[in-house]
């Protein structure tokens, strides 16, 4: 196959409207009655890489949460609106929000590798929740996704600590995709690793979209445009801008967003 | 990449993308139920020890007049005639508290400066354990140390001093007491920004002016807290009073002669055979509710200090 | 060449000196203190150590000096620590676990927490009457072992709860993400995470609490403790004697030889107490390097 077929494959590629996973209506986040994120409403799409930019404390990372109820655990914290999954609201009464991070996994901004064995690391999530294959072929496939195996095949019994900052990173997302999660967040992903450990996630990343629908919080512009697919523009709480990266980058259709991507503000 | 098969969960049954309910999780309601019925156990405890107080109290008042308790100055319980006023026991335990507090206030505070803002690392990491050992030492010992030390030695000093008397006490509560004010003061202390330590330095004060015009009162409500923590400790003291400052309620002045605190009373009662319901036996939980109310205002006021003080530099 | 004049110089050399008297003070004082330890360790150990020997060990109380020991003391103490750890351990654990990981930081919370705190601050003799008119009257558990035990328990379950909830509040937050976001309950996040983590730090707090309660005094004689036991405690019902009430015993007695009993029972005491901070710094430092 030619390079320019190949080009144009993945340009068909994108264009085939992929089914959304989440499906936010008008979703707001109060703490304690102040909206951190205000009437969000988009859609995020299977198998897409979706970016969440915008200034520090414009509330992408709280959205971000409530994406997987991990706001639960913050106090004084609701939720107004609808958050879709598989036509399920996350928030519904009838919902257990341990089986939607089941399904919603997260990476967080920091490395937080448990201080046990890199083996039990990747393995207590599935242990918990009944899994019954084998767990050292669950582990080597998770590690092989998150591209550490080779690294580590041959400690796997060693402190997870050991690790550097960039291995710990993939370590952790290795951990929530031995959950096969439907939806992967990742909260500023790369934020405290250097550039090389982040030019190997990016990659990362980009083969996971094959299997997984991954959202990402950002604050490097350059990131989303490297590799997402879709890109989201926060602001203030308000999601000012959504669209396909490309479009975001180049000809955004509000100005505030144009001044944010061509650096003239933030 | 290889191809991915799926993970069989069989816990999320049906569809991968379910997140209903599966039921109730009995075994995690059952532990929840547990954890909350221990942490009920010192609520209990407390209404216990309120209700308790408050009803023998009730029966004691009914017998003798509040006015008698707590005016008279006169303390025989148990001996005809009967005579009621709570005052020689509370003087005597104010006597070891004046007077453990005079030792240890300053000699705790002085040691926590020392340990905050002179003493190196390695000086430090050496000193404050020992002191915590010296904390740890059980009371009963300082009442031995009391009795066989500190009153002979006294005697050396002073003839005339009885064999139980009110100053051989009040040192040892003293000595019992600095290494919680050395070490909670030390904390307080240290909590103080070294930023602020700095600019007093850099406008040319010494270290003395450092230490007493800005770390110190910048850590005030910290030792404040130690110290009424302390005088807490110093009143509900029991061991070594019983055994070093004697059993006779006395109003007296003098620290050289046998007295008797509320703690002391208490303990003689009951290694007594004052028969249970008798107004003789009342008396502790009459004596005893005093002690706790005292405790703990005390208490309660360091707690309310501390609480202002985590607000400042949290 | 005099940058400042001679009175501003003399003025300097006395608040130098002012600071340096000031940090020799600071320093004796401690020094003193510290030396205290040593002297009152040294008055004990001169006093009692003449008396330790396999006689002392092996016999009950006695009205004569040459014949007393503290067999059912020793053994009383022994009894006393197990059925403590076995009340407040658990108990004490649960109810720090419970206070930082499920109630939340609620009204409900700092109430419980204010009240821990000033039970804390109750004097022990007022946990002894407490036990003395529940356990021993109103439960008629009598003057025995387990009233005298859970009493105890009582009287350092604030410590433990104190010390337990430092040690859980100690562990990252990240790490309870971490294992909440893998789609884990709260109980198996903190029964996997939250526990192992904070161990080292719980067990040392537990030891402390528990050797509090080795030297408590007043507490067992309200209780009713006594002090004449000739037999050894066979179950928790009976009723028993411990090392603390045996001293006092010995100490308020007239005759010298049997202060030098008391001293003698305080090495026994003070090295019980020892060997369990022992313990509780073996257990710290080894768990630290397991983390490491």
């Amino acid at each position: 196959m030619s390079t320019m077929e190949n080009a144009d494959l993945v340009n068909d590629r994108k264009k085939i409207l992929q089914p959304a996973v989440l499906d936010l209506k008008e979703v707001s986040v109060l703490y304690s009655g102040k909206a951190a994120v205000k009437k969000v409403s988009c859609q995020i799409l299977r198998n897409r890489i979706t970016a969440i930019i915008g200034p520090s404390g414009c509330g992408k990372s709280t959205l971000l949460r409530s994406l997987n109820r991990m706001n639960d655990f913050v106090d004084g914290v609701t939720i107004e609106g609808e958050i879709l999954f598989a036509d399920q609201n996350l928030y519904g009464i009838e919902v257990d929000p341990v089986q939607v991070r089941r399904r919603i996994g997260m990476v967080f901004q920091k490395p937080n590798p448990f201080p046990k064995s890199i083996y039990n690391n990747i393995a207590w999530g599935p242990s918990i929740n009944g899994y019954t294959g084998s767990m050292d072929e669950l582990v080597e496939r998770s590690l092989s996704q998150a591209a550490l195996w080779d690294e580590v095949k041959d400690r796997l019994q060693e402190s997870a600590l050991n690790l550097s900052g960039g291995q710990q990173q993939r370590l952790c997302i290795a951990r929530a995709l031995a959950m096969e999660p439907q939806v992967l967040l990742m909260d500023e992903p790369c934020s405290a690793l250097d550039p090389i450990s982040t030019s190997r996630i990016e990659d990362l990343l980009f083969e996971l979209k094959t299997h997984y629908t991954i959202v990402i919080v950002t604050h490097n512009m350059q990131q989303a445009a490297r590799i997402s697919d879709y890109t989201a523009f926060m602001e203030m709480g308000i999601m000012i801008e959504f669209g396909e990266t490309d479009q975001i980058f180049t000809r955004p259709n509000i100005k505030r967003t144009e001044e944010y991507v061509t650096g003239r503000f933030g | 990449m290889e191809q991915l098969s799926p993970i069989e969960f069989p816990v999320g049954k049906g569809s991968n993308t379910s997140i209903h309910k599966a039921g109730m999780r009995w075994g995690e309601f059952v532990i929840k139920i547990w954890l909350q019925v221990c942490a009920l156990i010192s609520l209990v405890t407390t209404a216990a020890v309120v209700v308790l107080l408050l009803v023998e109290s009730v029966k004691f008042f009914k017998v003798v007049s509040p006015l008698e308790f707590f005016f008279g100055t006169r303390w025989v319980p148990l001996l005809e005639p009967s005579s009621f006023g709570v005052l020689p026991l509370l003087w005597g335990t104010m006597l070891i508290t004046i007077g453990a507090a005079v030792i240890a206030l300053p000699m705790g505070l002085a040691c926590a400066i020392y340990l905050s803002e002179y003493a190196s690392d390695k000086i430090r990491a050496w000193v404050k354990p020992t002191l915590e050992l010296l904390a740890g030492i059980p009371t009963i010992v300082y009442g031995y140390f009391a009795l066989t030390f500190v009153t002979p030695l006294l005697k050396t000093f002073i003839p005339n001093i009885q064999v139980f008397n009110a100053l051989s006490g009040a040192i040892v509560v003293g000595i019992m007491i600095l290494p919680m004010i050395a070490t909670l003061s030390d904390n307080a202390l240290r909590a103080v920004p070294i930023s602020l330590r700095q600019a007093a330095y850099a406008l040319g004060a010494t270290s003395y002016e450092v230490t007493t015009k800005v770390v110190v009162p910048a850590g005030l409500s910290g030792v404040m807290a130690s110290y009424l923590l302390a005088i807490s400790r110093a009143i509900g003291e029991t061991m070594a009073v019983t055994i070093a400052s004697g059993q006779t309620p006395n109003l007296s002045l003098s620290m050289l002669e046998s007295i008797q605190t509320m703690t002391a009373y208490i303990v003689q009662i009951s290694l007594g055979d004052t028969p249970a319901g008798s107004v003789g036996y009342q008396t502790l939980f009459a004596v005893a509710t005093m002690l706790f109310l005292i405790t703990l205002v005390l208490n309660i006021i360091s707690q309310w200090i501390l609480s202002r003080f985590r607000e400042v530099y949290d | 060449m005099a940058f400042i004049s001679e009175q501003e110089y003399q003025n300097l050399q006395h608040r130098h000196r002012k600071a340096r008297v000031f940090q020799r003070c600071c320093a004796a004082v401690t020094w003193a203190s510290v030396f205290l330890l040593a002297v009152l360790l040294y008055q004990v150990c001169a006093d009692g150590l003449g008396w330790l020997d396999w006689q002392f060990f092996n016999s009950f109380p006695s009205r004569f000096p040459d014949r007393a020991g503290l067999k059912s003391a020793l053994v009383g103490t022994l009894w006393m620590i197990a059925l403590v750890a076995v009340f407040s351990i658990p108990v004490g654990i649960s109810s720090a676990l419970y206070l930082e990981e499920f109630a939340g930081k609620g009204k409900f919370a700092k109430f419980v927490e204010l009240n821990i705190a000033n039970l804390s601050g109750v004097p022990s003799i007022v946990y002894g009457i407490l036990g003395l008119a529940i356990f021993v009257r109103y439960f008629a558990l009598e003057r025995s072992l387990i009233s005298g035990a859970l009493t105890m328990s009582l009287l350092i379950l604030p410590t433990i709860i104190i010390a337990g909830r430092e040690a859980i509040r100690g562990v990252p937050m990240s790490i309870r993400y971490a294992a909440l976001s893998l789609g884990a309950t709260r109980w198996q996040t903190t029964w996997a995470h939250v526990l192992p983590a904070s161990f080292p730090g719980i067990m040392t707090g537990v030891i402390l609490a528990l050797s509090r309660a080795i030297g408590e005094t007043a507490p067992l004689i309200l209780i009713g403790a006594m002090t004449f036991v000739a037999f050894l405690p066979q179950g928790p019902m009976d009723s028993f004697t411990a090392l603390p009430i045996q001293i006092y015993n010995w100490v308020s007695r007239p005759q010298p030889e049997f202060h030098e009993l008391a001293a003698a029972g305080i090495i026994v005491l003070l090295v019980v107490l020892l060997l369990m901070n022992a313990t509780a710094i073996y257990i710290r430092s080894r768990t630290e390097r397991r983390l490491k």
